[in-house]
C-alpha cells in the first residue's frame, strides 16, 4: 500500500510537471524525482517481501493495509513539505525576496 | 531495518561528484566560447552535472522517505545507537545482511533507471544535433544556389 501510494503520487507529479514543461518555475521536477526514487526503493522492498510471503503478500490484513496507507500518505506529505522548503529557499519566481523587500521598505 | 543507508551513502558520493562536475563544466564552457564558434551546438547539450542532479534527487528523496518509514516502524530512534537493530549482535547481523541485499539492490535499481534516462536523453540530443546540422547544410546550399543564380 505504501508503494502504491508513492507510485500514484509520482505519476500525478509527473503529469503536473509535463503540463508545465519546459518551464520549471514551481520545481515540480524535484518532487517527481523524489517520489520516483522512493517508489523504486519501495518496489525492491516489495519484491523481497513477496519472495518471503509469496501469495500472502497480496492478501494483507485490513489493519495492516490501513496502517500502510496511512504511512504512505504521511510519506507523501513529508515529500510535499521538503519540496515546499526547497521551493521557498530557491525562490525561482523571486516572490519571497520581493515580499521580504516590500516589508523592509514599508 | 537500515536499508536506506546504502542509497543515502551513494547520494553523498554523487552529490560531491555533481559539485565537482559542475565546477569543471563552468571552466571548460568559458574556454570553448573563446576558442571557436561551434559553441551553440555544445550549449544545447544538458550538462552532466545536471544529469547527475537527477540521480541525487532520486537517491536523497527516496532515502529520506524510507528513513521516515523506518522511524514509523520504530527501527530508527532519536537516541544512540539510533538504529534499534544495532543494540544487540544478532539483530545487527540481520541488519547488515539486509543492507547488503535490499539496500544494495535499491541503490543499483535507482542507478539503473537513471542510466536508462541518460540513454534516452542521449538519443534525443543526438537527433536534435543531426537535425540542426542538416538544416545548416540546407541553408548553405540554398545560399550557394542563390549566389550562383545572381552571378
Amino acid at each position: 500500500m505504501t508503494l502504491l501510494t508513492a507510485v500514484f503520487a509520482a505519476v500525478i507529479c509527473t503529469v503536473i510537471w509535463y503540463k508545465g514543461a519546459p518551464k520549471s518555475e514551481m520545481k515540480v521536477g524535484v518532487l517527481c524525482l523524489m517520489y520516483w526514487g522512493a517508489s523504486l526503493m519501495w518496489l525492491v522492498d516489495a519484491v523481497f517481501e513477496y519472495a518471503e510471503l509469496h501469495e500472502k503478500y497480496f492478501t494483507p490484513a485490513p489493519a495492516d493495509m490501513l496502517n500502510d496507507f496511512y504511512l504512505g500518505l504521511s510519506a507523501v506529505a513529508l515529500g510535499l513539505v521538503i519540496w515546499l522548503v526547497i521551493l521557498l529557499v530557491k525562490d525561482p519566481k523571486g516572490a519571497v525576496k520581493a515580499a521580504l523587500f516590500g516589508k523592509k521598505t514599508d | 531495518m537500515a536499508c536506506f543507508i546504502v542509497p543515502a551513502a551513494e547520494a553523498v558520493i554523487t552529490t560531491i561528484a555533481a559539485r565537482a562536475a559542475k565546477s569543471k563544466e563552468a571552466s571548460s564552457e568559458s574556454a570553448k566560447a573563446r576558442l571557436d564558434g561551434a559553441e551553440p551546438l555544445e550549449a544545447e547539450k544538458i550538462p552532466f552535472s545536471r544529469k547527475l542532479g537527477w540521480l541525487n534527487k532520486m537517491l536523497w528523496g527516496g532515502s529520506v522517505l524510507l528513513a521516515f518509514e523506518h522511524v514509523w516502524h520504530g527501527e530508527v530512534v532519536p537516541w544512540f545507537p539510533f538504529l534499534t537493530a544495532a543494540s544487540n549482535p544478532a539483530d545487527a547481523a540481520e541488519m547488515l545482511h539486509e543492507m547488503a541485499t535490499v539496500g544494495v539492490l535499491m541503490a543499483v535499481l535507482v542507478t539503473a533507471v537513471w542510466a536508462g534516462m541518460l540513454a534516452v536523453c542521449s538519443v534525443i540530443e543526438k537527433k536534435a544535433q543531426k537535425k540542426e546540422q542538416k538544416e545548416q547544410i540546407e541553408q548553405k546550399e540554398a545560399l550557394k544556389k542563390a549566389l550562383s543564380a545572381e552571378g
